[in-house]
């Protein structure tokens, strides 16, 4: 079975980003970004019989996002595995599509974090085997991999702030990143420590924000007002939820996600002309590098160096801006989505990849926990 | 009879006799009658091969630091958090006392003692080898 091709996304929209205001909740925000990817995609909320959600504000997400957009799906699907869930959500949308369990499926997600007062963390309970040490969730969990890579491979805290400068480069050609100013290696390396050995700077932003995607068949996508852009491949996989479990901490599960994505969508990573990697932590984007096979494991340090992933460089990766840049509203793979289909229809302006046909979304969720990739491509990769 | 009993009475929680253990002194692990894994964080299956058999054994508290970390916070100095993999094939976390947190390294071998947490519940925590 094969759902190469059979899928394709046909609209996208950011709700406001950044700093919201108070009073906003995250269903306003779902709200906003549902009202543009329809208007995206040409379709009426009617059309919608498909609700994919996850939130870590509620429960039952599908349930209140159906209730708020008055939409009653026949086919539902929460499933959370942190800020993966809606690369996730893009495969099980797919998949429901195929076995004609819905025809127009909506995925969106959206946080009000910085307008509420900071990270919404987890209301899952103490674990006695991490709780009494005090590691700061997940900053401590990323850091103790960063380590650990650093002591086997020699990775150094200026290669993790490459990852951070290219991420600004890239935010200052998108008008709608957070942050969007001058950052050298300098600056990260000199901002305040937080869990060694990632700084402040190693760190991804907390903002407010959400979206929206709309997904439904290859053959109904071609009728809609954009092009259609098609999931070729995707994979999920998990290995762990706490990073006590994780069998290594310098190999995580995108070395399956990304190989079952491969395989599905016929390419590999010498294909890829835009990777969207789930960038939490200046480190995750460098084990991304290797686990999807762009570089050699222990070799991510190395590849980031010299502005290879910044703007002009050798791999576009995170064009955006990033999660440590443009915008991370708690769960971020939603909006790397939207990215990735923008630069394959050639809506990204100043930060255009020049004739990008495949993308590459790889969502991460949790402490290195669910990793999911997808593979989308443009009509004349069909 | 007697048998009957013992099959009928709820066995303890994993997470119960782990802080036993604890409370005596001692780092308790688990180790597969099955496939002779070692298993940690205590449960009531093997996480390898599915068994149930799981046996309590205590470890000899000696292990490697595999991961270090400094965690910052204003008013306070910075706390070291650290995963330390057992010479018996297990990995846990923990903290490395009697040194800054920032001075703990890879590779530091390391020996278990207990200490009482902020609920006063005992806490297996690691010092330097030799100190």
């Amino acid at each position: 079975l094969s759902a190469r091709g059979k899928a394709a996304i046909v609209g996208t929209a950011e709700s406001d980003l950044g700093e919201v205001g108070p009073g906003f909740t995250p269903l306003d925000l779902i709200g906003q970004a549902t009202e543009r990817a329809l208007d995206d995609a040409g379709l009426e909320k009617k059309d919608v019989d498909g609700l994919f959600s996850a939130s870590a504000y509620y429960s039952m997400a599908t349930v209140s996002a159906g209730e708020y957009l008055g939409i009653r799906p026949r086919y539902s699907d929460a499933t959370n595995m942190g800020g993966s869930s809606f690369v996730s959500h893009l495969l099980h949308a797919a998949a429901a599509l195929e076995a004609g369990l819905c025809e127009v499926a909506l995925v969106t997600y959206a946080s009000t974090q910085r307008s509420g007062g900071g990270f919404r963390g987890l209301s899952e309970p103490p674990n006695p085997y991490e709780t009494p040490y005090g590691p700061r969730y997940p900053v401590s969990m990323y850091a103790l991999a960063a380590s650990r890579h650093m002591h086997e491979f020699g990775t150094t805290r200026a290669q993790l702030a490459e990852v951070a400068v290219a991420a600004r480069e890239w935010a200052n050609l998108n008008p709608k990143a957070f942050l969007r100013d001058d950052l050298t290696v300098e600056d990260v390396l000199a901002s305040r420590m937080v869990s060694s050995p990632l700084s402040i700077l190693d760190c991804c932003l907390v903002t407010d924000g959400g979206g929206a995607l709309l997904v439904t068949s290859a053959e109904r996508a071609k009728d809609l007002r954009k092009p259609p852009v098609y999931l070729l491949g995707a994979g999920e996989a998990h290995w762990h939820r706490n990073i006590s479990q994780m069998p290594d901490l310098t190999v995580t599960a995108a070395a399956d996600s990304g190989r079952w994505a491969y395989e599905m969508a016929g390419v590999g990573p010498e294909d890829v002309d835009v990777a969207m990697l789930y960038d939490a932590f200046t480190i995750n984007p460098i084990l991304f590098l290797e686990d999807l096979g762009f570089c050699e494991k222990g070799e991510g340090g190395t590849f980031v160096e010299g502005g290879r992933i910044a703007p002009k460089g050798e791999l576009a990766v995170n064009t955006n801006g990033g999660g440590l840049s443009y915008n991370h509203p708690g769960m971020y793979g939603l909006l790397l989505l939207i990215e990735a289909v923008r630069q394959l229809r050639g809506e990204c302006g100043e930060r255009q990849v020049e004739g990008a046909t495949v993308a590459l979304a790889h969502g991460n969720g949790g402490v290195f926990s669910s990793q999911v990739t997808a593979v989308l491509g443009s009509a004349n990769v069909l | 009879l007697e048998e009957l009993k013992e099959e009928m009475s709820p066995a303890e929680a994993p997470a119960l006799v782990y802080r036993r253990h604890l409370e005596n002194g001692k780092l308790g692990y688990q180790r597969c009658a099955d496939c002779s894994a070692a298993v940690f964080y205590p449960r009531v299956l093997c996480p390898v091969c599915g068994s149930g058999a799981l046996e309590w054994r205590e470890s000899a508290g000696r292990g490697t630091v595999y991961a270090t970390t400094a965690v910052h916070s204003r008013n306070h100095d910075p706390r070291n958090v650290v995963l330390v993999d057992l010479d018996e094939g297990f990995r846990m976390m923990s903290r490395v006392e009697g040194v800054p947190a920032e001075e703990v390294e890879v590779g530091t071998r390391v020996r278990f003692e207990v200490r009482q947490g902020e609920e006063d519940e005992p806490v297996a925590v690691f010092v330097r080898e030799g100190s």
